[in-house]
């Protein structure tokens, strides 16, 4: 009962997703379908990536306006490393996280030595991976390897069936040969990354610092080395998304544009996901089916015929509906106090 | 100078913790100089002293808060210097502080083991860490409390003794205390009081700062005095009367502690309240309150006195029941309402931290806060008027300050609530709630705080005042309400206003006399 009570933002995420998608594979004329959970599902990931990676700084109690740019920046850099044999692939894979790891590294840095503000230090940082990332890469292209590019965007068959690893046929298989690739890569990342991390002295100690700052400096927690290693994280999952976005385009773009759209829509899906924009309370979970949710809303507009023109008033009304329902529970606060708590 | 007194080392042996020649300067402001003090393991240890006397300095340099800028420490003998609280809790000192040191969004099993927390593989195990907690709670008498329950979820009180199991997991040898118990209610500050018994007897010096004396001497065996960040005196309890201890906390003589109470006339009331409903804590509430009246709540914490305040300030959504206010009938909707119209109510809140103050903002904007259309003409604010508006307040309630521009964070603790009063009285209120107002602050301005209630009653002001401090209560009020789960079940008036009559009447216990 108290977990439930406590985690309440995040079940009525859930519920909010649960419903959403249902409803739309009821009114996509192939819903239920492999196919349709595969597109959807490679649609999703890159935005979920940001999104949690954007959950740790919000946690901090700020806000990290470069996660879109580190994740184009990621994109950039593997659309020139991953292709070539195995072993260069798995290199280049690498070296794309290390790159979105030592840039959030280097935000950490900045802030807590520099003494900058998150958002300040954030929006001048993301402008200089926005400029390496076109620097790497000044016209649209790349040539991601294309076996891999198959294997991580469709089903876990065609994943088994592209690298020969066993009959994909097998009976046993059959009931998990549907499951789509990127969402096991989704949510085996955040099994694998996240959870640990949350259950940490370091994770803890982010939380701590975003609930009350003074009250963790007098508990003797490690503060600096919770930021760093808080942004560090987040850059690192910022590149998951941004190879992901290589592997499924082939190809990497250093999209300004692009950039500061998933800035934004990361911390529309962090507030979604249940996570207190004040800092302390939260998690990156949330924010991934936070970002699921965004995506949900906008296939809705390849089903319902809306003017393209409407589409972005649609949009906004939808998010701040879907924001407004986090709202719902100060209408059931009795002590008005508690609302500035 | 200060010269470290015999009874200081009375066990013989070097004492555990020992202070030489520490000074410590804010920006050029002396807040210790040269003290010199020690204290033995198995004693507890008194440090008394005014706000500002140095204590809070003192202490935090012994916790590895701050640094000293000259002098040395000694623990078991050997130099030592702290540069962190860790590094001192590593050492066996730890501090229970007056600001809280919880995380309002943690669990309480997370909080007590925050700085280092049992892992298996690396990871924090929620299950030794949800056990630990229940140990350590059950030490202290809390079993009450959910491991798993959010520390903003529970009231003060309750925030304080996951404080305290906090600091025991950690196993201190030097156990400081700073004001631990001023918001405790009584049956937890007992449970304190059989703790440091326990502690004593187990070998472990307890620092304990208290302004409450009688706590002092029912507790302490050896008490320190400082005045103006010196070390004035060490003594043993008994070795000094308690007029001249209050004589050297505060350099001069004081007169009696409480101002004289008028003889009681009966008035009509002012503000009435009639069946009062809210939620299950506030479980039909009737009380009178006459112009130029002290009405005490009393009774133990959390039986909704504090609810009571909240919702006669329209803090509360929800409350069922009649209210007036001289002519005006009703419940305010919001504290914008219950200050302005005709009722003109006042709440000096719990937690002068969040709820009285904003710390970052200026002496002068705090003050104002509550009546900036006192001074403006329309929309703009009449700087002239501010001024002049601001420098009468800080004359009034004699708040000691460098200038009325400075961050309202840089004043002390009572300075601090005499601006949450001064901001209050400058909307001329008739009726005044006083929520625990004297918490955490120095003798000295108690005593003005208490001869302030007593005139503003005088210039005819409704006054309901709740505390925690039975003395305050039974020394201020010219009547006790005693509540009992979310009701008054026993007024207390004149003559039958006695510790022995709030005691049973807050346990709902009849002996006869609370009648």
């Amino acid at each position: 009962m108290t977990l439930l009570r406590q985690n309440r933002a995040f079940v009525g995420a859930l519920a909010m997703l649960a419903v959403l998608y249902i409803v739309y594979n009821f009114m996509h004329p192939r819903g239920f379908s492999t196919a349709v959970l595969v597109q959807n599902a490679n649609e999703a990931v890159a935005i979920a990536f940001v999104a949690m990676a954007q959950t740790l700084p919000v946690l901090l109690g700020g806000l990290d306006l470069s996660v879109g740019a580190v994740m184009t920046l990621a994109a950039c850099v593997a659309s020139v490393l991953v292709n070539g044999s195995p072993a260069e692939i798995l290199f280049g894979m690498a070296a794309t996280l290390f790159v979105g790891a030592a840039f959030g590294f280097m935000n950490g840095l900045i802030i807590v030595y520099g003494r900058l503000q998150p958002i300040i230090a954030t929006l001048a940082t993301g402008a200089i991976a926005i400029g390496l990332a076109l620097f790497i890469r000044p016209k649209p292209g790349g040539d991601v390897d294309g076996d891999l590019n198959w294997a991580l965007t469709n089903s876990l068959w065609d994943f088994v069936d592209t690298y020969q690893l066993f009959d994909p046929d097998a009976a046993w298989f059959a009931p998990v040969a549907w499951i789509p690739v990127p969402l096991i890569l989704l949510f085996g990342m955040a099994a694998i990354v996240w959870i640990p991390f949350k259950k940490s002295v370091t994770g803890r100690t982010v939380y701590a610092i975003g609930s009350a700052e003074g009250a963790a400096y007098m508990s003797g927690l490690p503060i600096d080395r919770a930021r760093i290693a808080a942004f560090t994280l987040g850059g690192f999952l910022a590149a998951c998304g941004g190879l992901y976005l290589a592997i499924q385009t082939s190809s990497g773009n250093a999209d300004v544009m692009q950039a500061g759209t998933y800035t934004l829509n990361s911390i529309a899906a962090v507030v979604l996901g249940g996570t207190s924009l004040l800092g302390g309370a939260g998690g990156a979970i949330g924010s991934l089916v936070g970002a699921l949710i965004l995506r949900v809303i906008s296939f809705y507009f390849r089903i319902v015929s809306i003017d393209p023109l409407l589409q972005p008033l649609i949009e906004g009304l939808v998010l701040l509906a879907a924001v407004s329902l986090g709202a719902i529970r100060t209408l059931r606060v009795k002590n008005r106090l508690e609302l500035f708590r | 100078m200060s010269v470290m007194g015999e009874s200081g080392t009375a066990k013989g042996g070097a004492p555990y913790v020992e202070l030489s020649g520490i000074s410590k300067f804010f920006t050029g402001v002396r807040a210790l100089e040269d003290v010199n003090f020690a204290c033995d393991l198995g004693s507890t240890h008194a440090i008394l002293g005014e706000n500002g006397a140095g204590k809070s300095t003192l202490i935090k340099i012994m916790s590895g808060v701050l640094q000293p800028d000259a002098g040395e420490m000694r623990v078991g003998g050997k130099p030592v210097t702290f540069r962190s609280p860790s590094e001192a809790s590593d050492a066996g000192i730890v501090c229970i502080f007056q600001e809280l040191s919880l995380l309002p969004d943690l669990s309480v099993a997370d909080n007590i083991s925050i700085s280092d927390p049992p892992r298996r593989f690396g990871l924090i195990d929620g299950r030794a860490q949800r056990r630990r907690a229940e140990e350590l709670l059950a030490r202290i008498r809390c079993e009450d409390v959910d491991p798993r329950s959010l520390i903003r979820d529970l009231s003060l009180s309750r925030r304080q003794m996951v404080e305290i199991a906090k600091a025991l997991g950690k196993n201190p040898k030097v156990l400081i205390l700073d004001e631990a118990t001023s918001a405790l209610t009584s049956r937890d500050v007992e449970t304190v009081y059989d703790l440091l018994g326990q502690l004593k007897a187990d070998g472990v010096a307890s620092l304990f700062i208290s302004h409450r004396m009688h706590e002092v001497d029912k507790l302490c065996d050896t008490l320190s005095v400082f005045r103006n960040g010196s070390h004035v005196e060490t003594f043993r309890k008994g070795e000094r009367s308690a007029s001249e201890i209050v004589r050297m906390m505060i350099g001069r003589d004081v007169e009696a502690q409480f101002p004289p109470k008028p003889e009681p006339v009966a008035k009509p009331a002012h503000l009435s309240i009639r069946n009062l409903n809210w939620e299950n804590r506030l479980n039909g509430v009737n009380l009178d309150v006459a112009k130029g009246e002290i009405v005490g709540l009393g009774g133990l914490d959390g039986q909704g006195q504090k609810e009571l305040l909240l919702a006669l300030f329209g803090v509360l959504r929800g409350v069922e029941g009649t209210v007036k206010a001289g002519e005006v009938t009703g419940i305010p909707g919001s504290p914008d309402v219950a200050k302005g119209g005709k009722a003109r109510i006042a709440l000096v809140p719990e937690d002068r931290k969040t709820e009285g103050l904003m710390l970052p903002m200026s002496i002068a904007n705090n003050l104002l806060a509550a009546s900036y259309d006192k001074v403006s003409n329309g929309p703009l604010i009449d700087p002239a008027k501010e001024k002049a508006v601001v420098a009468e307040a800080i004359e009034k309630l004699r708040i000691k300050i460098g200038s009325a521009q400075d961050a309202v964070a840089t004043l002390s603790g009572g300075n601090q609530q005499k601006v949450v009063i001064a901001k209050w009285l400058m909307t001329d209120p008739e009726i005044i709630l006083l929520n625990d107002p004297t918490r955490g602050i120095d003798v000295g301005t108690k005593q003005e705080i208490y001869r302030l209630m007593r005139d503003l009653a005088d210039e005819g002001r409704a006054i309901l005042f709740y505390s925690t401090d039975y003395a305050e209560l039974i020394g201020c009020c010219d009547r006790i309400a005693v509540m009992y789960d979310g009701a008054i079940l026993t007024e207390l008036e004149g003559d039958a206003i006695s510790e022995e009559a709030i005691v049973a009447a807050s346990l709902n216990i009849d002996t006869g006399a609370a009648a």
